[in-house]
């Protein structure tokens, strides 16, 4: 890490907000540029960043819209830089078809959606995790991604470098799916020194552009950036190693699909990442993620203290979905307890990997848009148990 | 004795020809005219028949869509 | 290819590219040429460049045509991935290909503004007046009265003039010409390429099979001509009325200024910060 952005943050203890927080693991992960259109609530992210990237040498971009602020990430990823967008909802489902291009070029990106209530213009800054569906599937055709869930703001500076790493490493968009609540919630984050962290480089071309094959290897290709001698041809049409098109044949459909695909399957289980505690005797298992998993930490924490065996499951990775690790938790307890902050997303992925391992319940919050109170959560935990 | 220097070569590739017929019509000395023979791509491309009315002028090399013409004169190519 | 043959613009086109994949007659393949002179005439080294298009026929003049960093992108947005490849890498230069559906309908927000941020980018926006890769619907640019698949009783609209608009938003260089005339599009796009600000040219084109279609020019030359015929020097149209200028194509270079561009404005910044 350059010493400048050690002069930047400071390690140790800081009191800020989960966005502020977003916006020092990007820069810390090495992000030089920053693309965005405001939007609540995101906008903090942007603030930071307006003002960091420029001391560090970064670009600081407001473009007229979200659809070119991820166009504009993507050019400035080829270009050579690491890049980020943020928004939210409305702003997420304009991104879809350009995260769909940063898939299919495979083209290191991070997005972070700090989700608010919704569907549509909803309320601003009030947290929902209803877009957990979408950032698996809000682009058109078949493809794989990569999410994270903040529940903290340790986690949003933590993750969003996790998200840079993870989109260098596989030369994949990575989403940051966040909300109001995480996004503006102030609380102390320890930055540790930032050159204890590991920072992953998206690999660069060993052989000559006439041998390089920069798109669909068996695991991941070289990059290689414009102006770096290669003559890249990047296009979202089907294509082969090479990057030249060829749409007449379907056999390039085939083998197009299967790796973008498979390039993230095959490695689930270096990706994924679940906290788990008190499982060992566990009869009931409540399972969270992002800001709903404080509430639910909490109840877990006092329905043992009432002698009540309750695991906790909170999911760090939403994308892909942590079958293995979830599947080992439905062997261990009876029952497991979905906690989400909308009408049933990620509940209906535990159903799948479950089978009938165990009893799967669903529990929105007793007010959609808030996250779960204790005592009402304990009520239905009880009723449960039994 | 004045030596006069060799007429510009006309070079024209019949793969890259789609047989548009603009070089055919701009060249100002009518220098070009259709093949009666097709392609193998199935058009009729140009063929030199006034080669020695060149004027090296390159209007037909400058404004083929398909680089499918070009001039090569002593001077350069 | 026979080896015999070396035209010699082939040095900057990708071996198996060579036949452009354009309808005969299309003006593509001769703005292509175009860019290529103009590259060949200033020297300058392709290795340096990066070319960015979205989608349509225009779309497909740099790629995979052109031996370069290629960004071959969504519908409408080539400037938007392009602003972030310049600013991204300055010391590229950067040029963008669109048409005037993917740069005047969808893209048309990102023309107004990349014109208002003066970034230094070169823009060529190939106007063949109709959706030509979709078969032939209605553009922006198409003429009020005209036939299309989607205007079968004849064009309600009036089409943009798109210099006035990218001249109202700031660019720094603006110029429409012809693909009848290529002299003067050689020389606008080595200006283009080598403008330290926001560079537009719209090159109006004909497109034979599409648009060809509806007015009944279908010839490669006839409709070439035409272009020719409608065609008013910009000195000329300044004395000409509105309704004498009705259908025709005003050509000339109509903006070149010298404002700071966006990444050298960025670049001061950086300076000023002590980055």
């Amino acid at each position: 890490m350059k010493t400048s952005v050690k002069n930047i943050i400071e390690p140790g203890t800081h009191f800020i907000t989960g966005n502020e927080a977003c916006a020092l693991g990007a820069i810390v992960a090495g992000c030089r540029y920053f693309a965005f259109y405001p939007i609540t609530p995101a906008n903090e992210i942007a603030e930071h960043m307006s003002t960091l990237l420029p001391k560090v040498g970064g670009v600081y971009m407001q473009m007229e819209d979200e659809i070119s602020s991820i166009a504009s990430v993507i050019g400035s990823s080829w270009a050579g830089r690491k890049s980020m967008t943020a928004t939210s909802g409305p702003g997420f489902s304009l991104m879809q078809e350009n995260i769909g291009y940063a898939v299919m070029t495979e083209t290191p990106c991070v997005i972070v959606d700090v989700q608010r209530s919704g569907p549509s213009t909803g309320t601003p800054p009030l947290p929902m995790q209803g877009d957990v569906y979408q950032a698996r599937h809000g682009s058109h055709g078949e493809y794989e991604i990569v999410a994270l869930a903040p529940s903290s703001a340790r986690d949003m500076f933590l993750l969003t470098i996790e998200a840079f790493n993870l989109s260098e490493a596989y030369r994949i968009p990575a989403i940051v799916l966040s909300d109001a609540l995480v996004g503006h919630m102030t609380e102390s984050v320890e930055i540790p020194d930032p050159s204890t962290i590991t920072i992953i480089e998206r690999m660069k071309p060993k052989e000559p552009p006439e041998e390089c094959r920069p798109f669909l290897s068996e695991d991941v290709a070289p990059m290689p950036v414009f102006g770096s001698g290669y003559r890249v041809h990047v296009t979202a049409s089907t294509h082969d190693e090479k990057g030249f098109r060829n749409v007449e044949n379907p056999i390039f459909v085939d083998n197009l699909v299967r790796k973008i695909c498979m390039k993230i399957r095959k490695h689930r289980n270096e990706i994924v990442n679940v906290e788990t505690k008190y499982l060992e005797d566990a009869e009931v298992a409540l399972l969270a993620y992002g800001s709903v998993a404080r509430s639910a930490l909490h109840v877990v924490k006092w329905a043992r203290e009432e002698g009540l065996k309750v695991g906790y499951v909170r999911l760090i990775t939403l994308w892909p979905f942590p079958d293995e690790v979830i599947r080992d938790v439905a062997r261990k307890v009876n029952k497991i307890m979905v906690l989400e902050n909308n009408m049933g997303q990620i509940v209906n992925e535990v159903a799948r990997v479950v089978g009938g391992e165990a009893e799967v319940k669903f529990l929105p919050p007793r007010i959609l848009g808030t996250i779960h109170e204790p005592s009402y959560t304990m009520e239905k935990l009880k009723e449960v148990y039994k | 004795m004045h030596l006069k220097s060799a007429s510009p070569r006309i070079v024209i590739s019949e793969e890259l020809c789609k047989g548009c017929g603009i070089c055919i019509a701009l060249c100002p000395m009518k220098v070009l005219d259709r093949s009666d023979k097709l392609s193998s791509r199935g058009v009729y491309p140009p063929v030199s028949v006034n080669g020695n009315k060149c004027t090296a002028c390159r209007i037909c090399q400058h404004y083929c869509p398909d680089l499918a013409i070009y001039i090569v004169t002593e001077e350069k190519n | 290819m026979s080896e015999a043959y070396q035209h010699p613009l082939m040095k900057y086109v990708r071996k198996g590219a060579l036949r452009q994949p354009h309808c005969s007659g299309c003006g593509n393949g001769i703005i292509a040429q175009c860019m290529l002179r103009a590259i060949d005439e200033l020297g300058s080294d392709m290795g340096k460049m990066a070319f960015v298009s979205g989608i349509g026929c225009s779309s497909w003049i740099p790629s995979p045509f052109f031996n370069v960093d290629m960004l071959h992108t969504t519908h409408g947005r080539p400037l938007a991935f392009a602003t972030g490849v310049k600013l991204g890498n300055p010391e590229l230069r950067v040029v963008v290909f669109t048409g005037d559906g993917d740069g005047a309908a969808i893209g048309g927000n990102h023309l107004i503004h990349a014109s208002r941020r003066n970034i230094e980018i070169l823009a060529v926006l190939v106007n063949n007046r109709i959706y030509g890769m979709t078969g032939g619907q209605v553009s922006p640019t198409t003429p009020h009265g005209m036939k299309t698949t989607t205007t079968p009783y004849g064009n309600l609209e009036h089409p943009f003039d798109l210099s006035k608009l990218v001249e109202a938003a700031g660019a720094s260089y603006v110029a429409r010409w012809t693909t009848f005339h290529v002299k003067q599009l050689v020389s606008s796009m080595k200006k283009g390429l080598l403008k330290e600000g926001f560079a537009f040219i719209e090159v109006v084109t004909p497109c034979p099979v599409q648009y060809g279609r509806y007015t009944g020019i279908k010839d490669p030359v006839e409709s070439l001509l035409m272009l020719k015929k409608l065609s008013v020097p910009l000195s000329k149209a300044k004395s000409m009325s509105e309704a004498e200028l009705e259908g025709r194509i005003v050509i000339g270079e109509f903006v070149d200024r010298d404002v700071v561009g966006l990444t050298k404005a960025y670049r001061q910044l950086l300076a000023e910060v002590g980055a």
